[in-house]
């Protein structure tokens, strides 16, 4: 019984993709019926988020600076959740690496660039992986929730580090909260001359291909998709829970490191308190959007970057405050989380369909 | 002149990709216990819940004693006398038996409720019926079949003149199953109509006056008078096409002992529950074990597949003691057929090839040091699905797009091409369809011969009896009785499952009769 089985991948994948366009229409039309009882007017905003985020080079630009933090971060809650776990913490992760990258890049060795930057990079990832491995290892060894876990993390990583750049690392005589400025042989290679677009988008891309390739390819990435869909069943063919939950809650701290340290190697050259306006929970929209596919991150990840460099633009001239992106980005998770809605829309519309052609079906199924 | 107490002509249900009905005339005589016999999903339940209101039907009508009906719900039912016992009961845990039957009862007149008179009412059922029942336990205190008893009497007590029972043995020992066939006995005495779904053939030809047959959601056979159905007849139209199921073939001899169980004991929470197991497993042997459900057979199979750590006791596999977790079971060739198969056996979200190397994923078959050898896997997958005669359209589908019967055959590829030195099976064919069942009867009837030391666990008695060499049977976590199989007849078997012992065995034991 149940599905017919010949066309089930393909269906499945563009299922998933109707329905991500489809919760962010949804969630587009309701951002403009609120823009509506605001006040404001929703053809002007969007005009304006367009303008900012693809309207011009610069516009463009300003949307992969923001898309590259955002494909991180979103690679590390889809990487989490490949094992069934929920990684809340990715903000402060984020922090961790990017202090971890700032304090290496920072440190003058007399390194020639391709050891530097590389060093610094893997500074930053150990740091961001080794505070997301405490709450695998707290999950793997007293069965701690990890939601609770990671989300508490967060306020820990937070305050620490503002007390690093505000402290011990804040260099003399320096009115900023932040640390010293990274060297040169640490920085990321700049795309576009005085712009915040470097070569981190590259390691972006090509680590969505990576993670694809792990979980599709690879043993440890087979068994975390195994104890993620099925933990009985994985424990039963002997697959170590444990292990799998450590290791995947490193990779996955690891990966929203890279956030930071592509913001501190890159962006900014230096770590500056507050620095990400959430990039960390952001990574939950982006990830939603893909629907679980890491190949997709990409374009989730550019399209909530596109959101976000148009909406600095909207405060400017339509006088829309900036957390409209926000506001965007949430009802796409709620409408993602939504599968139902759309199941509900589909057989609506399939109604008509005539019986012979159903008793076809089934004779498929069969 | 014959009189019909149901009467259902040309019904249709269609659900989103699937007719579960189509086109199914259906009538039963009053008075009548009718068997409604098909394989899982051929659509009887869904055609006795389009009658019993609880499911809409897309066409056709429904005659309930000649007059036309059309229910809505349920209590639409019920009130036109007709009652239905759902295969997962709905009772309240912590009222009485009474309590239970006359819930609902209270909400006529909630000022006024006569407990007293209504408890009066159900013991008059109970006496009536010759059900063996106390009206005054708590129904958490009851076993299953006691509980199934407390949703007949329910269904009467409202007055039902047409009982449909959903495959009512499936929970049942044989010494419960004679209880209910009683019962049903004498609900056709006073003139009740009696509609039992069932796949069980057996069961069907025992108790039944007629019935009818359905497969893919159409109306095969309907109406047979019994006389003219065997068992094999049944079969043939339930499946389309000839089932050999009664025939067997015994181990012509065995080799030496592989798996040795030595006074094996676990406890949980609550105490022991496997006491000083001791069990041998030869080459070439199937030793059976019949029991029912919850006697211990959960832990025994855990503890013989590294999943639970034994208080006490030894397993050794040729002599070597087995000890670690489910990997190093595996890895020292210790195969495993779980009991619930979509729980522990596969994960129902990945698909054919990530299924077919699951419990084997460090195997060097499947893969190196990091990398999954994907080629090998493919290949594998292909032999897999062809060689098992696996439906399904490439090893790409996923896995809750399968039949029980063809998930049940993924699992069983992939452990026997394993060539396991022991395997653990456990429920086997539960909730698989007669064919499926035949074929995975035949592999592993074959694997035994061909060597294999198997450990057959199963709740279904008939399969315990066709497969077993050795039968032992399991009652509250001790092994009460070990034979070689046929010496033990099914009623015998039956009272061991229930009761632990024979009857008289005690007597016997005094030395006082000879």
């Amino acid at each position: 019984m149940g599905k017919p089985l010949n066309r089930s991948k393909l269906a499945h994948s563009a299922n998933t993709a109707i329905q991500s366009v489809g919760a962010l229409l949804i969630a587009l039309i309701l951002g403009a019926v609120i823009l509506l009882l605001t006040g404001a007017n929703p053809l002007g905003a969007y005009g304006a988020i367009l303008k900012g985020s693809v309207g011009s080079v610069s516009a463009f630009i300003n949307t992969l600076v923001q898309t590259t933090p955002l494909m991180f971060t979103g690679l590390s809650y889809l990487f989490a959740a490949k094992a069934g776990l929920v990684n809340l913490g990715m903000e402060g992760q984020m922090l961790c690496g990017a202090m971890g990258a700032a304090v290496a890049g920072a440190w003058n060795l007399g390194l020639p660039k391709f050891i530097h930057l590389p060093l610094a990079i893997l500074v930053g990832v150990l740091a961001g992986g080794l505070y997301g491995l405490i709450a695998g290892l707290l999950k793997a060894k007293f069965g701690a929730n990890e939601y609770i876990v990671t989300l508490m993390l967060n306020y820990v990583a937070t305050l620490l580090m503002s007390y690093l750049a505000n402290g011990p690392l804040r260099p003399e005589g320096e009115i900023n909260v932040a640390t010293a400025p990274v060297l040169e042989t640490a920085q990321f290679t700049k795309l576009v001359k005085n712009r915040g677009l470097t070569a981190a988008l590259f390691i972006a891309v090509t680590l969505s291909v990576l993670v694809h390739f792990f979980l599709d390819r690879t043993k440890p990435g087979y068994e975390i998709r195994a104890v993620g869909r099925g933990r009985l069943a994985s424990e039963t063919a002997g697959i170590n829970i444990a292990r799998t939950t450590m290791l995947t809650m490193f990779i996955s701290g690891g990966l929203a490191a890279m956030a930071g340290v592509s913001m501190v190697l890159g962006v900014n050259g230096r770590y500056i308190e507050g620095f990400s306006p959430g990039y960390g929970f952001n990574g939950i929209a982006v990830s939603s959007l893909a629907s679980g596919n890491p190949l997709m991150v990409g374009v989730s990840a550019l399209i909530f970057g596109a959101l976000r460099a148009g909406a600095m633009v909207l405060n400017m001239t339509q006088r829309i405050r900036p957390e409209f992106a926000d506001m965007i980005q949430a009802l796409v998770v709620i409408f993602v989380a939504m599968p139902a809605l759309f199941q509900v829309v589909k057989t609506r519309a399939k109604k008509p369909e005539t019986e012979p052609a159903k008793a076809a079906e089934k004779k498929e199924a069969n | 002149m014959c009189q019909y107490d149901i009467e259902m002509t040309h019904i249709t249900k269609q659900y989103p990709l699937v007719l579960a009905v189509d086109d199914v005339s259906f009538r039963v005589r009053r008075g009548e216990v009718h068997a409604l016999v098909g394989e899982n999903g051929a659509g009887k339940t869904t055609l006795m819940k389009i009658l019993y209101g609880m499911t809409s039907k897309n066409g056709g009508e429904i005659a309930i004693g000649g007059k036309p009906v059309n229910f809505k719900k349920p209590g639409d039912a019920i009130a036109a006398g007709i009652g239905m016992v759902h295969q997962h009961f709905q009772l309240t845990p912590v009222l009485t038996v009474a309590e239970n039957v006359v819930v609902g009862e209270e909400r006529q007149s909630w000022w006024n409720f006569n407990r007293k008179k209504a408890i009066d009412a159900v013991d008059e059922i109970i006496r009536e019926y010759g059900f063996k029942i106390d009206a005054g336990r708590r129904v958490g205190d009851l076993s299953v079949g006691e509980q199934q008893r407390v949703e007949i009497i329910k269904a009467l007590y409202r007055g039902a003149q047409i009982l449909i029972l959903d495959e009512p043995t499936a929970v049942l020992t044989p010494q419960e199953v004679d209880e209910l066939f009683k019962v049903i006995d004498r609900m056709r005495s006073l003139g009740k109509t009696v509609v039992i779904i069932t796949h069980k053939l057996k069961e069907a030809m025992a108790i039944s006056d007629s019935a009818s047959v359905m497969r893919d959601g159409k109306m095969v056979k309907a109406g047979v008078p019994i006389a003219q159905c065997s068992t094999d007849l049944l079969a043939k139209w339930m499946v389309g096409r000839d089932i050999e199921l009664d025939s067997t073939r015994r181990a012509q001899q065995f080799g030496e002992t592989v798996l040795e169980v030595k006074g094996l004991c676990c406890r949980d929470r609550h105490g022991p529950v496997l006491k000083d197991i001791n069990l041998r497993i030869r080459a070439g042997e199937i030793l059976g074990i019949a029991g029912v459900e919850g006697n211990g057979q959960t832990e025994l199979i855990e503890a013989l597949t590294g999943l639970r750590t034994p208080e006490s006791g030894q397993v050794l596999l040729r002599g070597e003691p087995l000890t670690g977790g489910p990997l190093q079971f595996l890895q020292k060739g210790v195969g495993h057929v779980p009991e619930d198969r979509l729980a522990r056996g596969l994960i129902k979200d990945l698909n054919i090839r990530e299924n077919l190397i699951l419990g084997y994923q460090w195997s060097d078959r499947f893969a190196g040091r990091f990398f999954l050898k994907m080629n090998d896997i493919t290949a594998f997958s292909r032999k897999v699905i062809d060689e098992y005669r696996i439906k399904a359209p490439s090893e790409k589908a996923l896995i809750s797009a399968l039949s029980g019967g063809n998930q049940q055959k993924v699992i069983i590829g992939r452990v026997f091409e394993e060539n396991p030195q022991v395997i653990i099976v456990a429920q086997p064919t539960r909730g698989v369809d007669i064919g499926a069942m035949e074929y995975i009867h035949e592999v592993l009837l074959n694997l035994r011969d061909a060597g294999a030391a198997i450990l057959l666990i199963s709740a279904d008695l008939d399969e315990v009896r066709r497969l077993s060499d050795t039968l032992a049977v399991l009652y509250e976590g001790e092994i009460v009785t070990e034979t070689p199989a046929d010496t033990l007849s099914e009623q015998e078997i039956g009272m061991y499952m229930l009761s632990g012992k024979m009857d008289g065995e005690e007597v016997l034991a005094d030395g006082k009769t000879a």
